[in-house]
C-alpha cells in the first residue's frame, strides 16, 4: 500500500480512521490531565464544576495551588538539584567516553563498548536495588571498622544522583559519540600546524563542533532525570524528588493540584524535548 | 614525548568510564548476587546457600507472579507490535515532508512527559467516577458507574501506551529505508497486498521489529508504576514484589534473589532476540 499503487477507497478510509483513532488514544490521557487542572472541584473527576485557576494560584485550603503548596515546591527544588548534578556528570563522562571510543584504538575496546551499553538493558528497579545493596554493605563495613557514620552511602540524594547517572551516561555517550564521528580530524591538524597546543586545538575547534550534541544530551539528561521513577524509588531517602512526591500523593488520592503540576510538567517536557531535537538536527 | 602525552591522555579518558562501570554497574551486581545467595542464620550472621532461590520455587505466589509478569509482558509486546506497525507504516510510506515530521513529533511528545503523568491520565479516564464511565452513562449505554480500573485490561492499556513509541520509532526507521519501487515491483508481478506485505515489507522491517520488541518487553517487565497504579493492590507484578521484599519486609536476601531472577529473564530475552535476528547489541541500541 503506497501512494502510487491504487487501493480501494473504502480500505483507504478505514486506514485513515485507524490512524486518527490512534492519535486520539495518544492524546487522550494528557488532555484529561490538563483539562481537570482547571476544574473547580476538590476531585480530579467529573462533574465539571466550572473553570478556575485556583489549582495554580489558590492560597486557601482546600484550594491550595501549585505555587503555594510547600511540599510540591520543595520536591521540584529537589528534582532540579538532582537533575543538574546528573546532567553535569553524565555529559562530562559522556564526552570523555566519546573521545575514548572515537579517537583511540586499544585492546578490549569492543568489550568495553558492550559494557557501556549494558545499563540500557538492566531494568531500572534492579539498577536501584543493586546500588542500594552495594552502598549499604560498604557503609556497614566502614562503620564497623571506624565507628563513624557514613550517611552519604545510605538512601538519599547522593545515591539517587549516582543511580540516575549510572544509566543516563550511556545516552549522553551515544549522542556525543555520534557527533564526534562526523568531525573532520584535518581541522584539528590544521590548528596544530598553525601552532596550537593539543588541548588548545580541542578546546577551540573540537569542543565548539560538539556543542550542539553536548547541549542536546544535557537537556535530555535533565528530562530523563526529572522523570525517572524506578531507580529513584529504590534509592530515595527523606527528600523526595517530584515524581516520588507525586506518586505518594496519588496513592492517597489527591486534589486537582496534581493535575496542575502535571500540566506544568507536560509543557516543560514538551518544550525541552523540542529544544533537544532542534539542537541535534540543526547543525548536522 | 608526544606519545607519552597521548598515553597519559588515553589513561585520563579511561579512568572515568572504568570508575563509572566498575563502581556503579559491575560491583553492585556482583554484590546483589552475593546477597542473593546468603541465608540469615542469626542476627548479622549469614552463610552461603541457595535457600532464597529455593524459597522462590517452593512458594507458588512467587513463581506464579514471575510467570504472570513474563506472560503479560509478552502479550503487551505483541499488542504493541500489532497496534504500532500500521502507524509506523503510515508515517514512513504514506506521508511526506512536513506531515511526516508533524506526525512523528505527535508520537514523541507523550513520551517526553513523565510516565507518572501518563498513568495519572489513565486513572482519571478509567476510574469509577472517571471520564469514560460518565461518558457511557451520559450516552445511556450503562445504568450505573462502571469501574474500569484495577484489572488486567487496565494494566495492558497502560503498558501498551507507555511503550508504543519504542516500537514505532525503530519501525519507521527501517520502513523508511525500504525502496518504494520494490513494493511497486511486487504489485506489478501480480502480488496481492497480503503477499507484498508478507514477502517484501515484513522481511525488510524485521530488524526494526526485533529491536522494538526487545525494548518493549524489557520496559514492560521492569515497569513498576503502571501495574501498581492501574492494577491496584492485586496487580501481582514482579517488580512490586521486589519492592515489598526490600522496603516493606526488609528481607534483602530474598529481594536480591528476585532481582537477579528478573535480570536473568530480561537478559535472556535480549540475548535470544539478538541471536534469532542475527543483530548485535550495538546496532540495536544505537538505533533506539
Amino acid at each position: 500500500m503506497i501512494p502510487t499503487v491504487p487501493q480501494p477507497v473504502f480500505a483507504k478510509w478505514c486506514y485513515r480512521a485507524y490512524v486518527v483513532a490512534f492519535f486520539i488514544y495518544l492524546a487522550l490521557p494528557l488532555t484529561v490531565v490538563g483539562v481537570f487542572a482547571f476544574n473547580n472541584s476538590v476531585f480530579p473527576s467529573l462533574p465539571w464544576e466550572g473553570f478556575t485557576l485556583a489549582w495554580f494560584f489558590g492560597t486557601e485550603a482546600p484550594y491550595i495551588g501549585v505555587f503555594h503548596e510547600r511540599s510540591i515546591l520543595r520536591a521540584i527544588g529537589t528534582s532540579a538539584v538532582v537533575a543538574l548534578w546528573v546532567s553535569g556528570l553524565a555529559v562530562t563522562v559522556g564526552t570523555c567516553n566519546a573521545f575514548l571510543f572515537v579517537r583511540h584504538e586499544f585492546r578490549g575496546k569492543a568489550f568495553l563498548y558492550i559494557l557501556m551499553l549494558l545499563p540500557l538493558i538492566i531494568p531500572g528497579v534492579i539498577l536501584g536495588i543493586s546500588i542500594l545493596v552495594f552502598s549499604s554493605s560498604i557503609a556497614n563495613t566502614l562503620e564497623d571498622a571506624t565507628g563513624l557514620w557514613f550517611d552519604g552511602l545510605r538512601p538519599g540524594l547522593i545515591l539517587v544522583i549516582l543511580g540516575q547517572f549510572s544509566f543516563i551516561t550511556t545516552f549522553a555517550t551515544l549522542v556525543i559519540s555520534a557527533r564526534l564521528q562526523k568531525f573532520d580530524p584535518s581541522l584539528e591538524e590544521a590548528a596544530l600546524n598553525l601552532g596550537a597546543s593539543q588541548w588548545g586545538a580541542i578546546r577551540q575547534i573540537t569542543l565548539p563542533f560538539l556543542l550542539p550534541a553536548i547541549v542536546a544530551s544535557a537537556v535530555v539528561s535533565i528530562l530523563m532525570s526529572f522523570e525517572n521513577f524506578n531507580t529513584t524509588l529504590m534509592l530515595v531517602g527523606s527528600d523526595s524528588p517530584l515524581t516520588i512526591a507525586m506518586f505518594d500523593k496519588l496513592k492517597q488520592g489527591s486534589t486537582p493540584v496534581l493535575n496542575a503540576v502535571s500540566l506544568l510538567l507536560i509543557a516543560v517536557s514538551a518544550a525541552l524535548g523540542l529544544i533537544s531535537l532542534l539542537f541535534q538536527s540543526n547543525k548536522q | 614525548m608526544s606519545s607519552d602525552a597521548s598515553r597519559l591522555g588515553f589513561y585520563l579518558l579511561l579512568a572515568p568510564i572504568l570508575l563509572w562501570l566498575v563502581v556503579l554497574i559491575i560491583l553492585p551486581h556482583v554484590g546483589l548476587f552475593v546477597v542473593s545467595i546468603s541465608e540469615k542464620i542469626g542476627p548479622r550472621e549469614y552463610e552461603i546457600g541457595m535457600g532464597n532461590y529455593a524459597a522462590f520455587f517452593q512458594e507458588p505466589l512467587f513463581w506464579r507472579t514471575f510467570a504472570r509478569t513474563a506472560i503479560m509482558s509478552i502479550l503487551a509486546t505483541a499488542l504493541t507490535l500489532i497496534l504500532g506497525f500500521p502507524i509506523a507504516y503510515y508515517i514512513a510510506k504514506l506521508t511526506q515532508g512536513r506531515t511526516k515530521t508533524t506526525l512523528f513529533l505527535m508520537c514523541m511528545i507523550p513520551f517526553w512527559v513523565s510516565e507518572l503523568v501518563r498513568t495519572f491520565g489513565w486513572m482519571i479516564l478509567l476510574r469509577e467516577t472517571g471520564v469514560i464511565s460518565n461518558g457511557l452513562q451520559a450516552l445511556g449505554l450503562v445504568s450505573g458507574p462502571v469501574e474500569f480500573l484495577y484489572n488486567d485490561a487496565a494494566i495492558m492499556v497502560g503498558l501498551v501506551y507507555t511503550s508504543i513509541l519504542f516500537m514505532v520509532v525503530p519501525l519507521v526507521t527501517t520502513l523508511d529505508s525500504l525502496d518504494n519501487s520494490l513494493i511497486e515491483a511486487g504489485y506489478d508481478l501480480g502480488g496481492s497486498s497480503t503477499a507484498v506485505m508478507r514477502e517484501i515489507v515484513i522481511p525488510h522491517a524485521m530488524p526494526g521489529i526485533v529491536s522494538g520488541c526487545i525494548v518493549v518487553f524489557m520496559l514492560s517487565l521492569g515497569n513498576y508504576l503502571t501495574p501498581i497504579l492501574l492494577g491496584g493492590k492485586d496487580s501481582l507484578w514482579f517488580t512490586g514484589m521486589i519492592y515489598t521484599q526490600f522496603i516493606t519486609r526488609f528481607n534483602w536476601e530474598l529481594g536480591s534473589a528476585f532481582g537477579f531472577l528478573l535480570l536473568i529473564l530480561s537478559s535472556l530475552v535480549v540475548f535470544l532476540g539478538l541471536k534469532l535476528s542475527g543483530q548485535s547489541l550495538s546496532e540495536t541500541m544505537g538505533r533506539s
